[in-house]
């Protein structure tokens, strides 16, 4: 057994849901574990039997662990003690995966709605644990941005449990991987414990796109998923807008193409506004190579989450602009996405009425489709369609509502 | 040798005894009649108090001199000033420079500026203390080293003490905001402003000798006269009895966090879908951050319905103020000020009504309006399948809140708890809690961020939001969902066999006890 020292966590006062946990190991005299815990008199037992546990999985039979417990659920503590140990004599073997979920996840489904993706840093246990309640469409567990350079080891660890433990119930589960060689090893971690789509960032050609579908690919089927994991890069770069269509278009994973522009400002040298002026250009060649692509078009994220009418404004251009959904960093955005990018009952009465029309002059075998006086174009019957396809996607309309002759009055 | 225990109504092992007085066990809801007439105060004289109408004493150890305080005696105070009160703890070290000992302390809520009472009671000056306890004191009593048995009572259950005799007040320490030399006093003005004084209304009543103390004099008369100066011996005039910035905050604040916002809205399309939120209803919602939220949601639902509410019942905040300014209730019916706001309102809107605990919670009288309210949100540490909430523990034992209202808003036509289900780890919903304030049959809905419980019993409600998309599950299956996030239901505490506190009832009989914390 080698000597090391490691530790993995989060300690302070302020900590929530989280323990730090420092493991030494040493070639003789047995386990000591010292925990002081929040929850001493509710789990101090529970928690010193799983680190022993732990311990003896990871091999560990000699060493001083010391726990500082805010009240971490179990696969969080397991998390941090694999991380520790990792860090104190190398990668191990076998990972203290946490207990799975009662409900194994759907597979992932290409065509759903992308409303609201709801950011959550990959290394804080506290705001995974609940996310899904607040139902956003997809949830995304950070391992990008939100992580310290220091910290992406630990994190890696912990989303893999947050993906094998949680019920994200009808949230699409999405996680945000580093760039390669990194993201490489995130997807080796993560794929296996059920995520629907992976997004890319900073993504710059279709090359980096393959590589990471090819990885998954083979990750998931070593893992016996039947279902290939989607894509969504997302480009903040100068060049990455250049090449968004090679992107949008790489490979048939690809489901969203989205924009960073936190980033793509920086790259560009402009300062980002509110009103946005310097990234317009950007944002509509990923709206349209998105659809040339036919995949949907999905904007950056709204980061005050103080400016509640800033954020309705915001929604309601990105839909203007052709864009289907935007990132949030608080449960509290998500509301405004949904009722922005959802069809408007006047919208979707008005989109009813039309594909009635025109599937009633198909049926009569008449050339040109007409409501009311008014001569109606294909293209206007083609965004009425997508109009349709949105309101049943968000359940607002049933799959069959021509069948079940629903009234188009929005009743 | 370990005092005796009997076992009420609730299954819940009380005590027979309480510092040598007999008690009642819990018997039920409305189970235990009482007997007999109200107690009174001594019969006094106008020849014996100044027909100037000056009962101002030179400074506050002459006038506690004079009161005839004595050992073993009891005083009472309220808790207007919160956090802030700079009364109290100059009036023990008086009493204990003037040798005094065994005294018991029976405030409305003791708070955490009151550590220093701790001192009293380990010297002796204090035997024990009967009120809510927060802090230290809770920790000192939790960990069994007061002498006498702490006894917890709701704002109401005091008032019925002391009303029914339990509890005889000798002196009574009314700090107030104003006051006039004849002993008239108020809250809603002074530097010390806390809005009203309700929670001394008993002790000015039914108290042997009743004192005054104010750092805003007003010559005769002081307008309103929350309490009247008839009932009061002496006044006394200090620099400064209160601290403002922790009487009252500046402005309350809404919570950030997403699932108490989420448990605050949950609870509010509950009160809609449910068919409670209808013109000239009722509701009542505290200060805390979930229940400001819920009343900010509902503010907004009876905007969207045109519907106005006929009273609202405070603790009064800027929130519940801007709906009585705009006009989406006739009333507040106020217990408590907690900002500025609710101080200013109470003092300049007469639809914004002092109230005291004899017309809100008191049991032992002919009614009381708590049973009036459509909607009552309260707080909780613990609930347990059987909805009986604990709201003065936590799960490891430890006295940290008092009973306030809470066990009095019980009576509400629909009691909601919107709690989470979980605190870092913590069950909150347990197959017992672990100590009973609220019986089960009085929690009608328990809201929490993974779903809404309705109590089986209210089939009413059941039936009211059948078809809705509301998140109605049964309360197990919540327990069910948090214990396997916690890894296993939580382990109990090991508790000592002593008896540290007893928890009454409303009615005075005594429905659980608080055991010592090893």
């Amino acid at each position: 057994m080698t000597k090391g020292v490691g530790h993995a966590g989060q300690r302070g006062a302020e900590v929530r849901s989280d323990c730090w946990i420092s493991v030494e190991t040493a070639a003789t005299g047995g386990l000591t574990i010292e925990l002081e815990s929040r929850v001493e008199v509710l789990y101090g037992a529970s928690i010193r039997q799983q680190i022993a546990e732990g311990l003896s999985r990871l091999g560990i039979d000699h060493g001083r662990v010391t726990v500082e417990d805010k009240g971490a659920y179990p696969l969080v503590i397991l998390a941090r003690l694999e991380a520790a140990v990792q860090r104190a004599q190398g990668r191990v073997k076998t990972p203290l995966l946490s207990a799975p979920a009662e409900r194994a996840p759907d597979p992932p489904r290409r065509d759903r709605q992308r409303r609201s993706r709801l950011y959550l840093p990959g290394n804080e246990p506290k705001f995974a644990l609940n996310a899904a309640l607040h139902h956003p469409d997809g949830v995304i567990l950070d391992l990008e941005d939100s992580v310290h350079a220091g910290e992406k080891d630990a994190a890696r660890i912990l989303v893999r449990n947050l993906l094998r433990s949680l019920d994200f119930g009808a949230c699409e589960r999405m996680v945000r991987i580093n760039p390669s060689p990194a993201g490489l090893l995130d997807v080796e971690a993560v794929v296996p414990q059920g995520v629907h789509v992976l997004l890319l960032p900073k993504c710059e050609s279709a090359e980096q796109v393959r590589e990471i579908d090819a990885k998954a690919d083979l990750v998931r089927r070593e893992a016996g998923f039947e279902h290939s994991v989607l894509l969504m890069p997302i480009v903040e770069t100068a060049l990455g807008i250049e090449r968004a269509f090679e992107i949008a278009s790489s490979c048939p994973r690809v489901v969203a193409l989205t924009i960073g522009l936190e980033d793509y400002t920086a790259d560009i040298g402009a300062a980002r506004t509110l009103e946005g002026r310097e990234s317009l250009y950007a944002r509509q060649v990923v709206v349209n190579a998105a659809r040339a692509a036919g995949i949907q078009p999905i904007d950056s994220v709204f980061s005050d989450v103080g400016d509640a009418e800033g954020l309705v404004r915001s929604v309601l251009e990105a839909k203007s602009l052709g864009f289907e959904g935007k990132g949030c960093i608080h449960p509290r955005q998500i509301r405004s996405m949904h009722e922005g990018f959802s069809p408007r009952p006047d919208e979707l009465d008005r989109a009813r009425r039309i594909v009635m029309a025109f599937h009633e002059a198909e049926r009569k075998g008449l050339g040109v489709v007409s409501l009311g006086t008014k001569m109606i174009d294909p293209p206007v019957v083609k965004r009425a369609r997508r109009v349709v396809d949105l309101a049943i996607l968000d359940g607002s309309l049933s799959p069959h509502w021509m069948e079940s002759g629903e009234a188009a009055d929005g009743s | 040798m370990a005092p005796e225990l009997i076992e009420n109504a609730a299954g819940r092992l009380v005590l027979e005894t309480i510092n040598g007085r007999e008690a009642v066990p819990y018997r039920g809801v409305g189970e235990f009649r009482p007997s007999g007439v109200k107690a009174a105060p001594p019969l006094r004289s106008c020849a014996d108090y100044p027909d100037s109408g000056d009962k101002r004493a030179p400074d506050l150890r002459e006038a506690l001199e004079r009161s005839g305080i004595k050992s073993g005696m009891t005083i009472g105070s309220h808790h207007h000033f919160r956090n802030g009160d700079l009364v109290m703890n100059q009036v023990f070290d008086i009493l204990a420079d003037r040798g005094l000992r065994d005294l018991r302390w029976f405030p409305s809520a003791s708070f955490p500026c009151h550590a220093p009472m701790i001192g009293h009671l380990e010297s002796g000056v204090i035997h024990h203390i009967e009120g809510s306890m927060n802090g230290p004191l809770g920790d000192y009593c939790s960990a069994g080293k007061m002498r006498g048995t702490a006894v917890l009572r709701s704002h109401g259950g005091r008032f019925q003490a002391i009303q029914d005799g339990e509890v005889h007040v000798d002196l009574a320490i009314i700090a107030a905001p104003t006051a006039d030399p004849f002993g008239n006093c108020n809250g809603v003005s002074g530097p010390s402003a806390c809005g009203l004084l309700g929670f001394a209304l008993a002790d000015a009543l039914y108290a042997d000798h009743v004192i005054v103390v104010t750092d805003n004099l007003v010559p005769f008369p002081c307008i309103p006269w929350q309490i009247q100066g008839n009932n009061v011996d002496q006044v006394v005039v200090l620099d400064r009895i209160g601290d403002p910035a922790k009487i009252v905050s500046g402005t309350t604040e809404l919570t950030r966090s997403p699932d108490r916002l989420l448990i605050a809205e949950q609870t509010a399309r509950f009160v809609r879908e449910a068919g409670i939120l209808r013109e000239g209803f009722s509701f009542q919602a505290g200060a805390g951050g979930t229940s400001l939220a819920f009343a900010i949601y509902l503010e907004q639902m009876m905007k969207e319905q045109g519907i106005k509410a006929r009273f609202v019942r405070g603790g009064s905040t800027k929130y519940l103020v801007r709906m009585l300014e705009e006009g989406l209730t006739d009333y507040i019916l106020d217990g408590q000020t907690f900002d500025l706001d609710g101080v200013r309102s109470m003092r300049e809107n007469p639809r914004h009504v002092n109230t005291s605990p004899f017309t809100s919670y008191n049991y032992h009288g002919k009614g009381n309006f708590a049973s009036m309210i459509d909607v009552v949100v309260l707080g909780a540490t613990e609930v347990d399948l059987d909805f009986n909430a604990n709201v003065v523990t936590h799960s490891d034992g430890r006295l940290l809140h008092g009973i306030g209202g809470w066990q009095n808003c019980l009576f509400s036509k629909c009691t909601i708890l919107p709690i989470p289900s979980v605190r870092d780890r913590i069950p909150v919903i347990l197959d017992r809690v672990t100590t009973l304030c609220g019986p089960g049959e009085l929690v009608d809905v328990i809201v929490t961020e993974r779903g809404i419980a309705i109590n089986p019993r209210r089939t009413d409600l059941l039936e009211a939001v059948r078809g809705s998309d509301l998140p109605i599950r049964p309360l197990a299956d919540i327990k069910a969902e948090v214990d396997r996030l916690c890894g296993g239901a939580p382990a109990r505490p090991d508790l000592g066999e002593e008896v540290v506190a007893a928890i009454k009832w409303v009615d005075g009989t005594v429905i659980d006890s608080v055991r010592r914390v090893k």
